[in-house]
């Protein structure tokens, strides 16, 4: 593609090896992209389930989540929109630990992520197990808003944001894939930022 | 005839909501509306077609191969042979900046759309339209749509701004039959001020879908003011703009 006629860098580069192509640091800022309206939902009325390919299928509300082993994760989160922000710190409970309790089954290989509002978004299981995700009410120490997806929703931070589903309300283990909500309005089916998986048609 | 042929909803359907590649875009006219908004009109190679309130890609690209790219909403409408971008440019704001300082007429930019199956309109189902300050912009691609397909009435608008200095298309708005807000100036007889509840019901009649486009703050606030005017929250599509420079 050709360079653009009078176009410079000016933002800096990032740290080393920080920031996938075609991001920037938003530094301080935490821009919020949703495409429904927000929803106002009482922790104690909110409540998670894990159900589809697993052998017992669960459901957790506030009190009970709270009494799993809490799990923090401290590093990067990257937007497709093009934004990343560094060195956040969100706390919640690994998605391990409650894939432990609903028991997976052999043939579970995908998971649709369900929010309240009815948004979904779909991953392969292999990227919400093994230390990757996370269902967090806590971001940099203080309670998760409304408009950031709280009380309660799912982090996946080594994939686009997208992935990491507001207001979570469920985990549907599938044996087959099949598109949330952006996947079937254009976006990437997997959504790697190293990659740049942005859109339908990347690699 | 068949049947389908009959339906005015089969007379539209432009395709455009699959994959996408990056393509090349040459400026052919650029204007500056108000002192920190510029308008584009491009001629896109090998353009797929597209519906009202889906958007593009633009990317800039460095000598070092330095890339940024942010997304536009289109103003234009499918039958306009040109697209058309609004673009306002944002303190600090690395791509619209450089769109309305820099950038000129005759220039090539990297271009990759439609993008969107979500916030669009199909031109026929009834809808309604509350849109901030340059979240206008879908807005006017789904009027420019409306008109061509002969289905105006299908479509409502209402636009908020502060004051008419920060309304894009405020002439293209108000021909069309837009309800207009200023939240600090009047519109005829009606006083300054954010739009209320009752004065939306009336406008919701009988639509079946609300685009909501604008900055974050303003979308908060068409969000809630739908609801409390009785509207389902399912039927709100929602576009919000925040720091995207």
């Amino acid at each position: 593609m050709p360079v653009t006629r009078g176009f410079r860098r000016r933002r800096p580069d990032g740290p080393e090896g920080r920031l996938p192509p075609g991001q920037y640091d938003t530094g301080a800022g935490w821009p919020v992209l949703t495409a429904e309206a927000t929803p106002r939902i009482a922790r104690e009325s909110w409540t998670i389930g894990v159900d589809g390919l697993v052998e017992r299928p669960t459901t957790w509300t506030w009190d009970e989540v709270q009494q799993l082993p809490r799990s923090s994760y401290s590093g990067d989160i990257h937007c497709v929109t093009t934004w990343s922000k560094f060195d956040v710190v969100f706390t919640g409970v690994s998605v391990d630990d409650l894939l432990a309790v609903a028991g997976p089954q052999a043939d579970a290989a995908f998971v649709m992520a369900h929010s309240s509002t009815g948004y979904t978004t779909n991953l392969p299981l292999a990227d919400i197990t093994g230390g990757k995700a996370w269902v967090v009410w806590e971001f940099d120490g203080k309670p998760l808003t409304a408009e950031h997806g709280g009380p309660v929703r799912l982090l996946v931070p080594h994939l686009y944001f997208w992935k990491s589903a507001k207001w979570i309300s469920r985990l549907e283990l599938t044996a087959t894939d099949r598109p949330g909500f952006w996947e079937q309005n254009g976006y990437h089916d997997r959504g790697d930022p190293w990659l740049e998986q942005r859109y339908q048609g990347d690699p | 005839m068949t049947g389908a042929a009959d339906d005015p909803a089969a007379s539209f359907d432009p395709g455009g909501t699959g994959a996408t590649s990056w393509t090349t875009g040459r400026i052919i006219t650029k204007d500056l509306p108000a002192p920190n908004l510029v308008r584009l009109r491009m001629h896109v190679e090998d353009r797929q077609r597209h519906w009202p309130g889906q958007h593009y890609l633009i990317r800039l690209r460095a000598p070092d191969d330095y890339t940024a790219q942010r997304s536009y909403s289109l103003a234009s409408d499918d039958s306009d042979p040109l697209v058309e971008f609004l673009v306002e440019r944002l303190p600090d704001g690395e791509v619209s900046e450089f769109l309305a300082d820099v950038a000129e007429v005759g220039d090539v930019l990297e271009l990759r759309g439609p993008i969107g199956r979500w916030f669009r309109w199909d031109t026929y189902t009834p809808a309604l339209c509350l849109v901030g300050g340059t979240g206008v912009v879908p807005a006017v691609s789904m009027i420019r749509a409306a008109r061509h397909h002969g289905r105006s009435e299908q479509l409502r608008v209402v636009a908020v701004s502060r004051g008419p200095e920060d309304l894009p298309y405020a002439d293209e708005l108000a021909r069309a039959g837009a309800t207009i807000a200023h939240t600090r100036h009047e519109v005829g007889d009606r006083p300054p001020g954010p739009p209320a509840a009752d004065e939306l019901a009336p406008l919701l009649a009988g639509v079946e879908l609300a685009y909501v486009c604008g900055s974050a703050r303003f979308a908060g606030f068409a969000e809630d003011l739908l609801l409390e005017a009785g509207f389902s929250p399912e039927a709100i599509r929602v576009e919000r703009f925040g720091v995207t420079g």
